[in-house]
């Protein structure tokens, strides 16, 4: 299958690429690795007429140590998120995560900051970063700003990117004391989760983000409010689904859907609590 | 008339150049262009692996990558494993161990194992099921492939 006929820029610089997507505006859109936006195209779901890709832009691949956090480049490749050795020590919870998307070749070309820009309520990063408190770095034509995670994830494929901006960093605070746990439940490997369920937690805190279970990717606050205030986590897990807005589909139910959210959150909060 | 582009990829070690549209996947660069037909097109939306090649070394679903992302860089296929007339060792463990039944999905196979091992030398069973999740047998026949995947790999 081709994709519809586009125009193709390879810009030189994020800047050129701002730039480039200023230029070209709604009709536009950023390639990275492609594997989200390609096989939507593919299908004409999304037929945009410029593609500017800036897959090839190597200083926004990178996994560093900033002090308090860790901070990602956004063409950082999955499985490069995967084997950092630094998220690997301060936010596992991350780099399992990333060992969960797709399979080995979708990893070796699909991006963290195009999953996330994708804002896909099915994909396992998004949950995972809003877990995590993750904060995201734009850029636009006007200079830079910040979006915290909870903030970034709109509607349904939706975020709070604006069409001339670009994502191109991720900054996860580390949690590298904290237990965590990642689960993805699915009948066949390689497959969207049905449910998923990101969850960190340390002496005094915790965070717990759900997969599918609504239009965005879903922060389970009252699940962290229940154990903030010394809920056991079965109680607490029993609040999973509070948030959610589960739809029914060819895999599952809304009910099972529910059911299934408070199992796995029960399940990665006693992982996190070992 | 939509933009051509002039690409030039080094495939199987021969350098090759086209000139393309934007549009064209890589699939279809190595298979029409190149006459490069042993990567099947299986399901063509980047699930079943009959399509997987090398990309600088690397196992990639080439029906998910343009050619213009490809340009410059480096792609092996099946058809460029082999030393003259001499198999490459995971092709001859296929063979030995009857990994293939109609043989749709052992050209992708083959290439996302030996990616595999090179990332894993000394995979165990599940590493290697876990590891080959993203390529497809609809013959179903999974066992002997695991068991060629295990035979390259201890005799390597």
């Amino acid at each position: 299958m081709y994709p519809a006929a586009f125009d193709y820029k390879r810009p030189e610089s994020a800047a050129e690429a701002i730039s480039l997507v200023n230029e070209f505006g709604d009709d536009a859109k950023f390639l990275a690795g492609g594997h989200s936006l390609l096989p939507l195209m593919k299908l004409r779901l999304a037929q945009p007429t410029v593609l500017i890709d800036i897959g090839r832009l190597a200083d926004l691949s990178y996994v560093r140590d900033a002090g308090d956090h860790i901070a990602i480049g956004a063409l950082t490749r999955h499985k490069d998120v995967e084997t950092s050795a630094l998220l690997r020590q301060h936010v596992p919870l991350l780099a399992d995560a990333a060992a969960h998307v797709g399979d080995r070749q979708v990893r070796h070309r699909g991006t963290i900051g195009g999953s996330i820009a994708h804002a896909d309520s099915a994909s396992d990063l998004p949950a995972t970063i809003l877990a995590l408190g993750a904060k995201l770095i734009v850029e636009g034509i006007g200079g830079r700003r910040e979006i915290s995670a909870v903030d970034f994830f709109k509607g349904f494929l939706e975020s709070a990117l604006l069409p001339d901006e670009l994502l191109v960093e991720i900054q996860v605070p580390k949690l590298s004391n904290a237990g965590w746990s990642f689960l993805k439940f699915n009948r066949r490997a390689q497959d969207w989760a049905i449910v998923g369920v990101a969850a960190w937690r340390d002496a005094g805190n915790c965070g717990v983000a759900l997969v599918n279970m609504g239009s965005t990717p879903i922060l389970a606050t009252s699940v962290v409010r229940a154990i903030a205030d010394g809920a056991s986590v079965a109680d607490a897990a029993a609040l999973a689904c509070v948030e959610a807005e589960p739809q029914s589909d060819n895999n599952a139910t809304a009910e099972y859907r529910t059911h299934l959210a408070q199992v796995l959150v029960k399940r990665a909060l006693d992982t996190c609590s070992r | 008339m939509s933009q051509m582009i002039k690409v030039a990829i080094t495939v199987n070690g021969q350098q090759t150049t086209a000139t393309v549209e934007p549009r064209t996947l890589l699939v279809q660069y190595l298979r029409d262009n190149l006459n490069l037909t042993a990567t099947n097109i299986g399901c063509d939306t980047s699930s079943c692996g009959a399509c997987t090649v090398h990309l600088n070394g690397e196992a990639v679903k080439s029906c998910t990558i343009l050619a213009v992302q490809a340009d410059g860089e480096n792609v092996t296929t099946v058809e460029g494993l082999a030393n003259g007339n001499e198999m490459h060792p995971m092709q001859q463990a296929f063979m030995a161990n009857h990994g293939l039944q109609c043989g749709y999905c052992t050209p992708g196979m083959v290439m996302a194992a030996i990616s595999l091992v090179k990332d894993i030398p000394n995979p165990t069973e599940e590493d290697v099921r876990i590891g080959l999740e993203g390529n497809l047998c609809r013959c179903t026949g999974y066992h002997n492939i695991v068991q060629s995947v295990l035979a390259y790999a201890e005799g390597k």
